[in-house]
């Protein structure tokens, strides 16, 4: 038993190494100071470490309005897809109705489309609607890849919350929208929250649309995609790194919706 | 309940309207836009696609980066999930750390091993303490296409093996124990356990996982970029530079289109090839 456990061992450290050692280095390119990059070869322990690189970063003209932008684009998104997918996802949880097999299989088809081809033409009727090269443009795009997960999600959430609790409190004088505001919701709101963060991560890591749909006001991955090319190393480096942060701490932090998110949004 | 029967209609409404005007509406214009150049219907933009000096590399690119990277990314998932099964401590943990690439975006993930790969970078730096090399060497750009297919692969692997492993965790989770250890009590080997029973009853979460990163893999694009630059086009990353540099956006609808089929035919294969038939459902 002990070979196969120093096996196991041996492969969990692997993978866990695999996963962490580049996340490692990208942060060690971040803090390492300029000079760094042309190091030859490089040192695996930062020489030296400081936030500099980073502050100049964000002075580069562009970026500190880009980070702002990318937050408000995800925080809408995030909004949205809350708004129109919970209710949703009750309806398909507590109702049998008509229909609810084609809604949902067409909430299900969105995830079988690239991205592309939804983000070409809304370039178009953007313009048209005078949402083109706005926050509020690239959000509603978003919000059409993060809403299937809400509405799916959510309703699996609804689901695992006994119906008993809310007929009870119809019996206690409550009205159906009351209930579910003041009985179910309280309960769903965990597995929300993790829905929401989740939203908030697809929409920053998002680059095709976001880039397609902007010229002046670009999120940070489409101001990251757009001087990649004319960048320096250190400022690719830099740029990358800050992208992750946030999407790591959100990871943590939903750390425990996690499985059982994708164990529902599965079925 | 008054108006219980209006009530799950008036709640999926705001979704329905929602995914009518932003997802079936493109759609339809999409398909528009591709068939249609100056004012008329016609093959143009594909023809223009496809007389592409980077058409052909952008096809062949593309399905060698999913034919490599997607089983790859289904057997480590596969073996992740499984070495966790057998993990009691600390278990959580491990799942946490596995699971955070799946925040980290296709052009972060193209950045991070942009660092690990490029020439003064720390790839180069290990070999160089191995004696493999003695100076700083390129491994992205034209003259390499090996290595820089290779990069490519490994940065879209390291990224997205966690969407994969996440479904299938989620599937080993609710298999019934009992089925695994009556094989052992018919003597089957552990091997003999995972091939017959185990797999056969993660049919579902295989399929699902399989779709998904299908369909993302031929979407992968910003990573390429960040990795190779222009010299490793693929699909999504032409559409991307017609829409943007060339200003045609039928041309890059074109390509959208392209990339549309593909991911539906695959679906499609999927769905037919790893059916589970009713009943069998664990």
């Amino acid at each position: 038993m002990t070979a196969s456990r120093a096996l196991l061992l041996t492969g969990l450290t692997v993978v866990t190494a695999w996963v962490l050692v580049p996340i490692w280095l990208i942060a060690g390119s971040a803090v390492g100071g300029q000079a760094l990059i042309s190091t030859w070869p490089k040192p695996f322990w930062p020489v030296s470490a400081s936030l500099s690189q980073i502050t100049e970063f964000l002075a580069i003209d562009g970026v500190w309005p880009s980070l702002l932008i990318s937050v408000e684009v995800a925080v809408m998104c995030m909004i949205f897809s809350i708004l129109l997918g919970a209710p949703a996802g009750y309806a398909l949880a507590r109702f049998s109705f008509r229909g609810a097999t084609l809604f949902r299989l067409m909430v299900l088809l969105t995830r079988a489309f690239p991205v592309a081809i939804l983000a070409l033409p809304l370039t178009v009727g953007f313009i048209r609607l005078g949402v083109y090269d706005t926050p509020l443009g690239v959000a509603l795009m978003h919000t059409t890849l993060a809403l299937p997960f809400a509405v799916l999600v959510s309703a699996s959430l609804f689901q695992a919350i006994p119906r008993e609790l809310e007929e009870a409190a119809w019996v206690f004088g409550c009205s159906r929208i009351s209930a579910a505001l003041r009985v179910v919701l309280p309960l769903a709101l965990p597995g929300i929250a993790a829905t929401a963060i989740f939203a908030f991560v697809i929409s920053w890591n998002e680059v095709f649309a976001a880039s397609v749909l902007t010229v002046r006001n670009r999120t940070l991955t489409a101001y990251l995609l757009a001087v990649l090319s004319e960048s320096p190393l250190y400022t690719q480096f830099t740029g990358g790194f800050l992208l992750i942060v946030p999407s790591v701490l959100f990871i943590f932090l939903v750390r425990k919706q996690l499985f059982a998110m994708w164990g529902i949004a599965n079925r | 309940m008054h108006g219980g029967r209006a009530l799950p209609y008036l709640l999926i409404a705001p979704a329905t309207f929602f995914l009518a005007v932003l997802f079936l509406v493109p759609l339809a214009q999409t398909v528009a836009l591709a068939f249609q150049a100056d004012g008329a219907w016609s093959f143009a933009n594909f023809s223009t696609m496809a007389d592409d000096l980077n058409f052909h590399d952008a096809v062949v690119n593309s399905f060698r980066l999913v034919a490599v990277a997607v089983p790859v990314q289904f057997c480590l998932a596969l073996g992740m999930a499984m070495m966790l099964r057998h993990v009691r401590r600390g278990r959580d943990i491990l799942l946490w750390i596995w699971s955070i690439p799946l925040g980290v975006s296709d052009l972060a993930a193209g950045v991070v091993w942009l660092a690990i790969l490029t020439d003064h970078g720390y790839l180069n730096s290990v070999l160089f303490h191995l004696g493999v090399i003695d100076e700083p060497t390129s491994w992205l750009t034209y003259e390499t296409p090996v290595a820089l297919f290779f990069a490519v692969a490994v940065a879209e692997i390291w990224r997205a093996t966690a969407i994969v492993l996440l479904i299938l965790v989620a599937g080993v989770q609710v298999l019934p124990k009992e089925y695994g250890e009556a094989a052992a009590v018919f003597g089957a080997s552990p091997w003999r356990g995972f091939v017959s029973v185990t797999l056969p009853l993660l049919k579902p979460s295989i399929q699902t996982a399989l779709i998904l990163r299908t369909v993302l893999a031929f979407e992968a694009f910003a990573v390429v970029l960040a990795i190779g630059g222009n010299n490793f086009p693929v699909l999504v990353s032409e559409a991307y530079h017609w829409q943007h540099f060339n200003q045609d956006t039928g041309v890059a609808a074109a390509y959208a289109m392209v990339v549309m089929v593909i991911s539906i035919a695959a679906t499609l294969v999927y769905l037919a090839v790893l059916r589970t038939p009713p009943g069998q459902r664990a």
